[in-house]
């Protein structure tokens, strides 16, 4: 199989490790892998934040740097479900057919993760091994939009060594919200706490999730507060084995 | 409608400094959750059910002037009298002279959101006229001088001392030594309610469906008291938003499984009352129908936005969602609190009223798992939020100017490779030292407030062109 790395502006530019873990568990399963170049931003914050309009051009990239890519893969719940739930929208408003033909082409196409190694590859054991307590947050995107399920839990409880740590309340949001977090502040680290909080209860050493965005926001907050508890990203997790991370 | 007086996340700062508040509102939202939960579990029909109310919800729109003007026939035919306001002053209007001819000063109320949203008691105490609230928690509001700040728990803010203390002090007739025991608060309020129903010679009401084939209003309550509202009184007058009207009885049977396990996450409500126009054998022998616009075929005309008037006030989102957990329906600025509220009381109130109540929100889509009538707050939400960029409803030219470069920044690979660079550089130091950032400038300071920040590294581009390239 080959797959279209889309590694998402933040993953290029903030968390290259997740990138880099992504890429080296794809190899790891015999999957080839390519990185088309000229892909940035899927345009999640901007038409969140209401600027739809400035996202299209990101539409555009986005369809023309993958439109010869067999699957595209990205370890971002929060991303592909913005090609999958705005992408349509957003064609649609320019009143462009071929647009809208296009989107409609490469959604099918896009897919998460873990619906990668689940539903495509159909494997939850990925030979990985992490001997840390760990908890998982499911993020609302993965969750709610995409509906990941019991996926990225599946994948953990393969996970050689690791011991799962249940995290109360886990369904809830983290406060992250993208804008939201430095427009409303306040209320973002109100519940920002609850959920750092929730993972203190867990007892795990890790926090996993599906988005580096919201591991951002929470491992921001357990930083400020000097906390132990380390955010870390599924696929770094996956990428573990027993001789240790990838190079 | 008036739109919130404060932005929202100042309005917000104020609540959540507010302890009390916040461990009550997440009590109360928790367990409420998880009753709604165990309630809608039980119908194997669920997901069934709430498409057919959005069904018929969004079929009723479409054909809104047919429906009502159905509905306004039977009514009158049954021998009630139908009155159209455009707004909320002309609906208090319509309500006062109604009142004033019949030559009373105090009316009873039940729970009524719609008359709270036009300011209903206010400008009847203009005209010397006194209005008593008769649902307990919107009595203990009332007598607080206060405002509710939950759809179905209007003084979800209260607690049982605070209660106690009000009734002492503003209840007629409350015993001086009254204790904070919720069964002596409840026969506090009884006592003084069972008077006034026996004495008050017009009740006013709001209407939680009208069936326009029949004309009948249904209102649904836990409390009874809405039921010897409408009934004890010799004149009754119901005052409704024209999105309440729904085609046919069949309809009904939908939403009265659908409103009470999203609501009070039971089975059924206690009390579901309907009536028909007047009936000399029974009930008030004159009732008024007061039909109000007040913004909703404003509200109609925005393609996306229109399916919040599907809304039948369950306050399911509200309890499920995290911003309103913290900050409480204060916040929100407005009777409408909540998820259903941001969306709702810009569509009515017009964006520039409450500009900030769109981004009150993660985006976290529990709302909208949650909603009997599927209504997609989220998508909603984006689309206000697109609404009031386009139409500078609150104008941010800062952000304007952040969103539009980083858009040409990510529209230019080779520009955006070199940011890249350029940001990995300055951070360097930084990094060295293991350090995060802790503090930004300018409208990303909010980040640093109670977070750090990991600093850009050296990108992964950079790294697979130089070992894969």
């Amino acid at each position: 199989m080959r797959v279209a790395l889309f590694v998402t502006c933040l993953g290029d530019t903030m968390f290259p490790d997740t990138a880099r873990a992504t890429v080296a568990l794809l190899q790891r399963l015999g999957v080839e892998v390519d990185f088309p170049r000229e892909q940035t931003c899927c345009g999640q914050m901007h038409v969140n934040t209401g600027y739809g309009h400035e996202a299209v051009p990101l539409v555009r990239r986005f369809v023309e740097t993958f439109a010869g890519a067999e699957l595209i893969v990205a370890p971002s719940a929060s991303c592909v479900a913005t090609v999958r739930e705005e992408y349509p929208r957003l064609a649609a408003a320019t009143g462009d057919p071929a647009l809208s033909r296009a989107v409609a082409e490469i959604v099918p196409r896009t897919c998460e993760l873990t619906e990668l190694l689940v539903d495509r590859l159909g494997l939850t054991d990925v030979g990985a091994e992490f001997p840390h307590a760990v908890t998982y947050h499911p993020t609302c995107h993965s969750l709610r939009t995409l509906r990941l399920g019991d996926r990225p839990l599946r994948l953990l409880g393969a996970v050689r060594g690791l011991q799962l740590r249940e995290l109360p309340r886990a369904d809830e949001c983290c406060g992250f919200g993208g804008t939201f977090a430095v427009k409303n502040a306040d209320t973002s680290l109100a519940i920002a706490a609850d959920k750092v909080q929730a993972i203190l209860d867990s007892g795990a050493e890790y926090c996993v999730a599906v988005d580096s965005s919201c591991l951002m926001h929470i491992g921001g907050a357990l930083h400020r507060r000097g906390l132990r508890p380390r955010p870390i990203h599924l696929a770094e997790v996956l990428a573990h084995t027993a001789a240790g991370a990838p190079a | 409608v008036s739109g919130p007086a404060q932005p929202f996340p100042e309005a917000a700062r104020a609540a959540l400094a507010d302890e009390q508040l916040r461990r009550n509102l997440s009590h109360v939202t928790h367990t409420i959750r998880a009753k709604r939960l165990a309630a809608v579990s039980e119908l194997p029909d669920w997901e069934a059910l709430r498409e057919a109310g959005r069904a018929i919800k969004a079929e009723t729109m479409r054909h809104l002037d047919r429906h009502l003007s159905t509905l306004e026939q039977a009514v009158t035919a049954a021998g009630g009298v139908v009155h159209w306001a455009r707004d909320g002053a002309e609906a208090n209007r319509i309500v006062g002279d109604l009142i004033a001819a019949h030559d009373t000063t105090e009316v009873v109320k039940a729970k009524s959101l719609t008359t709270e949203e036009i300011g209903l008691n206010e400008a009847l105490a203009e005209r010397s006229i006194h209005a008593w609230e008769t649902d307990l928690a919107q009595l203990i509001v009332q007598l607080s001088d206060d405002t509710p700040s939950h759809i179905l728990v209007p003084a979800i803010h209260r607690n049982r001392t605070q209660i106690r203390d009000v009734f002492r002090d503003k209840l007629p007739g409350a015993p001086a030594d009254l204790s904070d025991d919720p069964h002596a608060l409840a026969d506090a309020a009884r006592a003084h309610l069972r008077e006034l129903f026996l004495r008050a010679r017009v009740g006013i009401s709001g209407a939680n469906f009208a069936i326009a084939e029949t004309g009948t209003i249904a209102v649904v309550e836990s409390e009874g008291n809405a039921r010897m509202c409408t009934t004890l009184p010799q004149v009754l007058i119901t005052v409704m938003g024209i999105e309440k009207v729904i085609p046919a009885w069949r309809d009904l049977e939908v939403y009265l499984q659908l409103l009470p396990r999203s609501s009070t996450a039971e089975r059924m409500n206690p009390y579901t009352s309907l009536w028909t126009g007047v009936d000399p054998a029974d009930g008030p022998p004159e009732f008024h129908l007061v039909l109000l616009d007040n913004g909703r075929t404003t509200a109609l005309a925005d393609e996306v936005g229109r399916q919040a008037l599907h809304c039948i006030r369950c306050s399911a989102c509200l309890n499920v969602c995290p911003v309103y957990e913290r900050t409480g329906g204060h916040a929100y600025g407005s009777t409408y609190p909540g998820p259903i509220g941001a969306i709702l009381t810009p569509l009515l109130t017009g964006l520039r009223e409450g500009p900030t109540l769109p981004y009150a929100s993660t985006l976290c889509g529990a709302c909208y798992e949650v909603c009997p009538v599927k209504i997609d707050i989220p998508r909603v939400l984006v689309h206000l939020r697109g609404r009031v960029v386009r139409e500078g409803a609150h104008p941010e030219p800062g952000e304007r100017l952040a969103m539009g470069a980083l858009a040409r920044l990510f529209a230019h690979p080779r520009a955006y490779e070199a940011a890249q660079r350029i940001g990995a550089r300055v951070t360097a130091p930084l990094r060295r030292r293991g350090r995060l950032i802790t503090r930004l400038p300018g409208p990303l300071r909010g980040w640093t407030a109670g977070r750090d920040l990991p600093s850009p590294q050296p990108s992964f581009r950079d790294w697979w062109n130089r070992e894969r390239g």
